[in-house]
């Protein structure tokens, strides 16, 4: 709003055009208003629609579903976040937190390699190539995706042909059988939801990495350089700490993304339940909206706790 | 300065294993989607065998001739449109607001916007289903349409606000000076430059739409979007060839949109990190 005092009415063509030119003028001398007058619109949308859902939801998770009777109570009470800290609750929430740290960790390990090799070495037609090819599996066809690791995952499918042609079947058995993970076949074990998340989640990590590296000045790597420095030194002293913040950007997508996931562990994977999975099944059939609100509660602390963690390390600025 | 460098060819030659690791992430990537395009060609019907016994043709007519297939089509390019357009008025409006001026509540505002993209998309779904229930709207087209366009609004707000702030408010403090008002400079100096931010926004959005799936579960009644009929498929694989042929389309479908974005502000890198 600098040019306000410059603001000579031109000479109004029609009247019409008068009107809206006074209409105008009077904008102009009004900046607060105009500014009201645009944000009005999206900021009811958001915050009757979004927040106000947000608050009814915190707010069903205060009441209870009375066990006898199958009815809502609709009366505050902490006993629904109570039933948080029971064992099988605990054993879902902590089953996710694991699963999204380990999905984080994995993601990084192979993101940042592709993210490294864009920012620095991919040439000017190289590039522009690497980057739609991260870029259009984030964007589209997230259900699609998934599918295909049906595909692949089944006993019938690739994998285990690759295997077999190998020759090295026992070592897929001896994969599988591995406790915890394993299970009968790779599209029913958790070694299956962990290979289908840090896929689907994988271009997350490398977009804000190589953002954050494409801005690490040649200059400062070359004056690495200069100062006698060997590569691998630099790369460990100059480019990884400048690049840490992209990889926080990164995993704040996969963390949360995984936490919040039900449509993947329900198609690949074990039958024991995710976050995700428990808040779709007490909403749906169980009818526990109350229980369905406070599990949905969980993941929106865990990521709040985790981006305050994050802003500490700059990662806001890789965004 | 990095770019005269890599023209004159003195960029590093990479050691081979970051080339191999790297080469190695993109295969991941894309591997797996031209499976799926190979298994819409395979001939067998019962099992996910690889490698087709045989390859064949006849499962195109077949998914073709299929009106539920059709329906599910129609109701999602719907759903997109209206959601996209949506976002565009409202993203490009709250752009406009944020982009120079300060006010009280700023940050607030632009949190708000990135929110429903933030935030996972169940909390997102089962939100609006418990606003939806207090509030008793029946589920309905409308409904798929407010939770789709709630979280399309961040991202053309991120490619209208990047567009604005490259642009600067001198033309707009020139076009004012020159004597038009408000609405002709909205009209011939901020909409010519910003109309390929709003078209990349708009198929990015369109293209999140097309293939969204949680929060639909949750505020779709007895409605079919297509994802949704991919996922009943999925849960329960009943005809595995018609699945095939339907994914091939929704790849080519969400692909589409986002090469025209990629390319309408390739010079800018304004898609650059507006991640989902």
């Amino acid at each position: 709003m600098t040019a306000q005092t410059i603001a000579v009415p031109p000479p109004a063509r029609a009247s019409g055009a008068g009107a809206l030119q006074r209409l105008s003028t009077w904008l102009y001398r009004h900046p607060r208003l105009a500014l009201a007058i645009l944000l009005a619109p999206p900021l009811a949308w958001l915050g009757i629609v979004y927040l106000g859902s947000l608050l009814a939801l915190l707010a069903q998770s205060f009441f209870y579903l009375d066990g006898f009777t199958g009815l809502i109570v609709r009366e505050f009470t902490l006993r629904t976040y109570a039933e948080l800290f029971t064992g099988s609750n605990l054993d879902i929430i902590l089953r996710t937190t694991v699963m999204a740290t380990v999905v984080t960790l994995a993601c990084a390990l192979i993101g940042f390699p592709i993210a490294y090799y864009m920012a620095r070495y991919a040439g000017p037609r190289l590039k522009p190539l690497m980057y739609l090819g991260v870029m259009l599996p984030l964007w589209s066809s997230y259900l699609v995706r998934v599918y295909s690791w049906k595909l692949i995952l089944a006993k019938e499918g690739i994998v285990t042909w690759i295997f077999a042609k190998l020759h090295l079947l026992w070592l897929l058995d001896a994969i599988l059988s591995i406790p915890v993970i394993g299970g009968p076949s790779l599209s029913t074990a958790y070694l299956g939801t962990f290979l289908v998340f840090v896929y689907i989640w994988l271009p997350y990590m490398i977009l804000p990495i190589e953002a954050a590296i494409e801005r690490v000045p040649r200059s400062v790597i070359e004056a690495s350089a200069d100062l006698g420095a060997p590569p691998r030194s630099t790369f460990r002293h100059v480019v990884l700490p400048l690049a840490i913040p992209g990889v926080v950007a990164g995993s704040i997508f996969t963390f949360s993304l995984t936490l919040g996931d039900y449509i993947i562990p329900g198609i690949i994977g074990s039958s024991r339940p995710f976050i995700g999975q428990a808040v779709y099944s007490h909403q749906g059939t169980a009818g526990n909206i109350p229980l369905a609100a406070a599990l949905s509660v969980v993941p929106i602390v865990i990521i709040a706790i985790y981006l305050r963690i994050a802003k500490r390390l700059g990662a806001f600025d890789a965004l | 300065m990095a770019v005269i460098a890599q023209a004159l060819g003195d960029r590093p030659k990479a050691p081979w294993g970051i080339r191999l690791a790297a080469l190695a992430g993109i295969l991941f990537l894309h591997l797996p989607l031209a499976l799926i395009i190979l298994y819409a060609f395979s001939a067998e019907d019962k099992s996910y065998v690889f490698p087709p016994p045989a390859l064949t043709l006849k499962w195109f007519p077949l998914a073709f001739d299929r009106p539920d297939i059709w329906a599910a089509i129609g109701l999602s390019v719907r759903v997109a449109l209206i959601a996209t357009a949506l976002a565009i008025v409202f993203g490009t409006l709250a752009a406009a607001a944020i982009y120079r001026s300060s006010f009280f509540g700023r940050e607030a505002v632009s949190l708000l916007l990135i929110l429903p993209i933030a935030l996972p998309g169940i909390v997102t779904g089962i939100a609006l289903r418990a606003a939806f229930n207090i509030a008793e709207i029946p589920f309905s087209f409308w409904t798929i349409v407010v939770g789709h366009a709630t979280f399309c609004i961040v991202v053309v707000y991120n490619n209208a606000i990047a567009r604005l702030r490259r642009t600067g408010s001198s033309q707009i403090e020139a076009s004012m000076d020159l004597g038009a008002n408000a609405f002709q400079t909205f009209r011939h100096v901020v909409l010519p430059n910003l109309a390929t931010a709003l078209l990349a926004g708009g198929m990015l959005a369109f293209a999140l739409s097309f293939d969204e799936v949680i929060v639909t579960t949750f505020t779709a009644g007895q409605q079919t979007t297509l994802p949704i009929w991919m996922l009943t498929e999925l849960v329960r694989p009943r005809q595995r060839p018609i699945t095939n042929v339907v994914a091939v389309f929704v790849i080519a479908v969400t692909f589409l949109p986002i090469l025209a974005a990629y390319y309408l502000t390739r010079d800018t890198h304004e898609v650059h990190g507006s991640g989902k």
